[in-house]
């Protein structure tokens, strides 16, 4: 990258792209419980949220790294009262603009202000395709109303309508219920997202993980219905995403480590992907250094690019350039090592893990009311032991 | 030829100096548009018909040769990608 200002290149021995998406998790506050919440599992320790001037000031500093699509999260981002401010200066700044939210404390003004400030899309997630199931995962009995309310008024406000499903083994059956709801909401893009298994997700993965059976006969439903939209010219877009425990190689997690992906959490922790705050590594803040450091200099960054950390068997293996070793938080939380081969993949000692975990999905019997609900005070269990 | 394209509700076009090129955006997705697909979209304004399009294109690159057979394709591909759409 050139530089005109008289700031010299900064080094970059691992040939790292640029972070062209940025992840804002503004806060870890949320209305909701659900109980495979990405947010870490002690978040409610997290303290002092970053004001309005520091995210601007996070905003800037990523646009001029190349940094072009900027997704406003959580928590539930709706919760800042400066959300309207920061969508404002992001859109002046020339970020697309995407809005991750649970519909709860939306509203029809709010809906147009954030258009008028520059929004250009509203992602709203549902948990079921019914109220009752909706509200139960959600911890939330209002929730579904709200929701199937505001995607109308996304809808109506004319921006691109998105519609995110977290799948897992309680809503798997309703598929086709999913993605009709979805249909008649004049959804353009639907995302039916199966769990993966990392913070919430992971302390609860018995009670969520589908079995193989139940994958199959999902995702047959979803190429079918798929088939039917292209043949209707439908421009509905169905995005499956299938849970890394079902797969023989691992995901190129991230598009690499620090290679793509930004996330600045609500404390101005900077991670290369919203997970990474589980590892054992230290991560910096931007309160304490500039976004172009962080990114291309600082350890934490730097820690998993390259290959040189890599033991085997993904050292001496031909497809460690396709899928960079898989997930470190996947390998950190089934090894106890993050530095270890993605147990997803069947080369590595600890594949056996993943089969165990296929195995109990098969037999798995613990209902809702089992599961361990993402909320403040379940939150202090995990760091005041 | 007298159609008139235009983007997609939620799709933007514009140059991203970082990355030397021009990017097609929309809900968490980006497309990196080579440098005649830029050329192309960056004629789409609502306003103008294809065949407008191609002979604006024509002007600036008069070494080309005649333009419309690949300039319509692209605009075809790029409706049924749901880029662009007829307005």
């Amino acid at each position: 990258m050139s530089c005109s200002h008289g700031h010299p290149a900064p080094a970059n021995p691992h040939d790292a792209g640029p972070p062209l998406w940025l992840l804002a998790e503004l806060t870890y506050r949320c209305p909701l419980q659900c109980p495979y919440c990405s947010n870490p599992l002690d978040f409610a320790q997290t303290e002092r949220e970053l004001t309005t001037d520091e995210w601007v000031s996070v905003l800037r500093q990523g646009r001029k790294m190349g940094a072009a699509q900027l997704g406003f999260s959580g928590g539930e981002p709706l919760v800042r009262p400066d959300l309207s401010e920061l969508i404002a200066e992001a859109r002046q700044l020339g970020y697309y603009t995407n809005l991750i939210t649970s519909g709860l404390g939306l509203t029809e003004a709010k809906v147009d202000a954030f258009a008028e400030a520059g929004l250009d899309h509203i992602q709203v997630s549902f948990q079921a395709s019914d109220p009752e199931l909706n509200n139960a995962v959600a911890g939330s009995r209002k929730a579904f109303d709200q929701k199937l309310a505001m995607a109308r008024a996304v809808k109506e406000a004319g921006y691109p309508m998105v519609l995110n499903f977290v799948i897992h083994r309680h809503n798997i059956h309703q598929m086709n219920d999913i993605m009709g709801l979805c249909e008649r909401l004049g959804a353009d893009y639907v995302e039916l997202a199966t769990c993966q298994y990392y913070g919430w997700a992971f302390e609860n993965r018995e009670g969520l993980m589908p079995s193989k059976a139940q994958l199959v006969k999902a995702e047959q439903e979803v190429n079918r219905y798929r088939e039917r939209l292209q043949q209707s010219g439908s421009a509905m877009k169905l995005i499956f995403v299938t849970p890394d425990y079902y797969e023989e190689r691992p995901k190129a997690c991230m598009n690499g480590w620090g290679n793509l992906f930004l996330t600045v959490a609500p404390d101005g922790t900077a991670l290369p992907c919203h997970s990474a705050r589980l590892l054992p590594i230290e991560f910096p803040n931007v309160r304490d250094m500039d976004l172009q450091n962080i990114w291309y200099d600082s350890p934490g960054f730097n820690h998993y690019r390259g290959d040189s950390w890599m033991p085997e068997p993904c050292r001496s293996c031909d497809e460690k350039e396709k899928d960079f070793g898989g997930c470190r938080c996947q390998a950190y939380l089934l090894t106890g090592n993050a530095d270890n081969t993605d147990p997803v993949c069947n080369k590595s000692a600890y594949h056996d893990r993943i089969l165990a975990a296929r195995r109990a999905a098969d037999h798995a019997t613990a209902g809702l009311t089992e599961l361990v609900y993402r909320n403040a005070d379940n939150s202090r269990l995990f760091f005041r032991g | 030829m007298q159609e008139v394209p235009r983007f997609r509700r939620g799709f933007r076009f514009q140059w991203e100096p970082a990355q030397q090129s021009y990017v097609l955006l929309y809900p968490e997705g980006m497309v990196k548009l080579n440098g005649s697909a830029g050329a192309i979209l960056n004629e789409v304004d609502g306003q103008r018909s294809v065949a407008d399009i191609v002979a604006s294109l024509e002007q600036q690159f008069p070494d080309a040769g005649p333009l419309g057979q690949d300039v319509s394709e692209f605009l075809q591909d790029a409706r049924q990608q749901h880029w662009i759409e007829w307005s």
